[in-house]
C-alpha cells in the first residue's frame, strides 16, 4: 500500500517532457518533487503563474507570491505572471496538458466530486470545475476508501458533481486505474496489495485483466 | 492627462452605501485592497454583496467584514480557509454563490468588456448548471453565463499613477486586473502612487480609463496564509 508521496511519485511518472502541468492542492502538490529532472516541464498555478519552482529558502518568503494553495512559492528561470482570466484561458483553451487533482468520489462513469458535503463541510470549488470541464488529461490522486473503509470508487457518485465523465485515470493507496466506457480497468497494483484487495476496496465496475503488473516506484 | 487621485482611503470609498455590490481584487490574502477593506469596517456600511474569489481568513482580508456581519451574500469560488464563513454559510446566515474560479474571472471580464453573456464548460452537469441555459457546441456542452453587474471595484496594485495607470507584482495580480470597470467605479489603492511620466507605458498592466480613483495606500501587512519554506541546507 502506498502513503501520500508514494501515490505523488507514482503520478509523477506520468508527466512528460514538455507539458505544462496544473497541480491541485494537497497530494497533488507533492507530485512536483517526484518529476524526473532530466524533462522539461512547467507547472501552472491558477492564481495565475507559470513556472513555478520550489519553495523558498527559510527568510525569503515574499508575501505577493503563492500558489493556489496559497502556500508561499518560488519562481524558475523563464517563469510568468498572469491574471485570472487568461489563468483560465489557458485551462480552458486546452493549453495545459495535464491536471492532476484531488476527489472524494470518483464514479465508474468518470463522474468527479470533490468540492461539498451537504450539510457538513463546504470548501467551494475553486478552479477545480473549470479544470475537470475542459481537461483533456485527468488524472486523479486519491486514497482507494475513506476512514471508515468505505470504497470511494463507486457506481456513482453520492456527493454533489464537480464535473460529469471527465476522470481518465486514478492513482490510489492501492492502484492505478483507468475509466472505460465500462467502468473503472486494473491497471497496475500498489506493491504488497492483491487483485482481490482492489476488488473488495472498489464498489464500482472494475474489470481486471489476466494479468495485472505491480507499479515500478 | 486625467488625473484619478484622491487623498485617501475615506475620500475613495464616497458614495458606499448600504446594499451595495461590490468586487474585491485579491486571491486569499494575496494582493487584497487591504486599505478598503479597512475602510468598509470603519463605514459600518451593511447588507453587503461581495463578488471576491475568497473571503480571507477568519480575521484579516474580508473575513473582517464577515466578522462584523456586514456581508449579506457573497460569490466566491473558495471558502475553504475561513471558519466564520463556513459557520455563517452552513447556518444560513449567509447568502453563498459558490462559482467556478474561472468562470467568476470570466464573468468580471465580461463586465469589463461589454460582454452580457457567455458560455463555458465548467459547471455542465453540476448544481452549478442548475436553472441556467445550456448549450451543445462542437459536441460538448457548456452552461451559460451573465457578466456581474457590481457597482464598486476595489482593486489593489503595486505601483499606480496620477492617471490611474496600474502595474501589479506577482501573484497579487490574480483578479485585480479583470475587476478594473468591470464595476460601476473602480477604486484602485497602491503601495506606490508615482506622477505620471514615471510608468513605461510599455510595461503598464492595466490602462487608466478602467480607473476612476486612485490612492496611496497605508501600512500594508501583506499577511502570509500557508508560510511554507525549505529549510537551508
Amino acid at each position: 500500500m502506498l502513503d501520500k508521496n508514494g501515490i505523488a511519485k507514482r503520478i509523477a511518472q506520468e508527466v512528460k517532457d514538455g507539458y505544462y502541468v496544473n497541480l491541485g492542492i494537497g497530494i497533488p502538490t507533492l507530485v512536483a518533487n517526484f518529476v524526473r529532472n532530466d524533462i522539461e516541464v512547467e507547472f501552472q498555478s491558477e492564481n495565475g503563474v507559470l513556472g513555478m519552482g520550489p519553495f523558498p529558502w527559510e527568510g525569503e518568503e515574499d508575501p505577493d507570491l503563492i500558489n493556489a494553495g496559497k502556500q508561499t512559492i518560488t519562481t524558475l528561470p523563464g517563469a510568468s505572471f498572469f491574471d485570472s482570466a487568461l489563468s483560465f484561458s489557458m485551462i480552458r483553451g486546452r493549453h495545459v496538458d495535464l491536471t492532476i487533482l484531488g476527489a472524494m468520489e470518483v464514479a465508474e462513469n468518470g463522474d468527479i466530486a470533490n468540492w461539498k458535503i451537504p450539510g457538513k463541510m463546504v470548501k467551494g470549488m475553486g478552479g477545480a470545475m473549470d479544470l475537470v470541464s475542459s481537461a483533456d488529461n485527468i488524472i486523479v490522486a486519491m486514497m482507494h476508501t475513506n476512514r471508515e473503509g468505505e470504497s470511494k470508487l463507486l457506481k456513482r457518485c453520492s456527493l454533489p458533481l464537480t464535473g460529469v465523465g471527465c476522470v481518465k485515470k486514478i492513482v490510489t493507496n492501492l492502484a492505478v486505474l483507468e475509466v472505460t466506457g465500462d467502468g473503472f480497468r486494473l491497471l497496475e497494483r500498489a506493491p504488497g496489495v492483491s487483485v482481490e484487495a482492489i476488488q473488495e476496496a472498489t464498489e464500482g465496475r472494475l474489470s481486471v485483466p489476466a494479468s495485472v503488473p505491480e507499479m515500478k516506484l | 492627462m486625467i488625473r484619478k487621485t484622491v487623498a485617501d482611503a475615506r475620500t475613495a470609498l464616497e458614495g458606499v452605501r448600504n446594499g451595495m455590490t461590490l468586487m474585491l481584487g485579491g486571491f486569499g490574502l494575496c494582493g487584497i485592497p487591504e486599505n478598503a477593506i479597512a475602510e468598509l469596517v470603519r463605514l459600518g456600511v451593511k447588507d453587503l454583496t461581495c463578488i471576491s474569489n475568497n473571503a480571507g481568513v477568519d480575521e484579516f482580508g474580508l473575513g473582517l467584514l464577515l466578522q462584523h456581519r456586514q456581508v449579506k451574500k457573497m460569490i466566491s469560488s473558495y471558502v475553504g480557509e475561513n471558519d466564520e464563513f463556513e459557520r455563517q454559510m452552513l447556518s444560513g446566515e449567509l447568502e453563498v454563490e459558490l462559482t467556478p474560479q474561472g468562470t467568476l474571472a470570466e464573468k468580471c471580464r465580461a463586465a469589463q468588456a461589454g460582454i452580457p453573456a457567455f458560455f463555458t464548460p465548467a459547471g455542465y452537469g453540476t448544481e452549478v448548471a442548475e436553472g441556467k441555459e445550456t448549450r451543445e457546441f462542437h459536441g460538448k456542452m457548456h452552461v451559460m453565463e451573465r457578466a456581474f453587474e457590481a457597482d464598486f471595484s476595489f482593486v489593489k496594485a503595486w505601483k499606480g499613477d496620477e492617471a490611474g495607470n496600474l502595474i501589479f507584482k506577482g501573484t497579487a495580480r490574480n483578479f485585480n486586473p479583470v475587476m478594473c470597470g468591470a464595476a460601476r467605479l473602480t477604486v484602485a489603492e497602491v503601495e506606490e502612487l508615482v506622477p505620471v511620466g514615471s510608468l513605461d507605458p510599455n510595461q503598464v498592466h492595466i490602462p487608466g480609463i478602467f480607473v476612476q480613483r486612485i490612492f496611496q495606500g497605508t501600512n500594508y501587512e501583506k499577511r502570509i496564509e500557508q508560510r511554507t519554506v525549505r529549510p537551508r541546507p
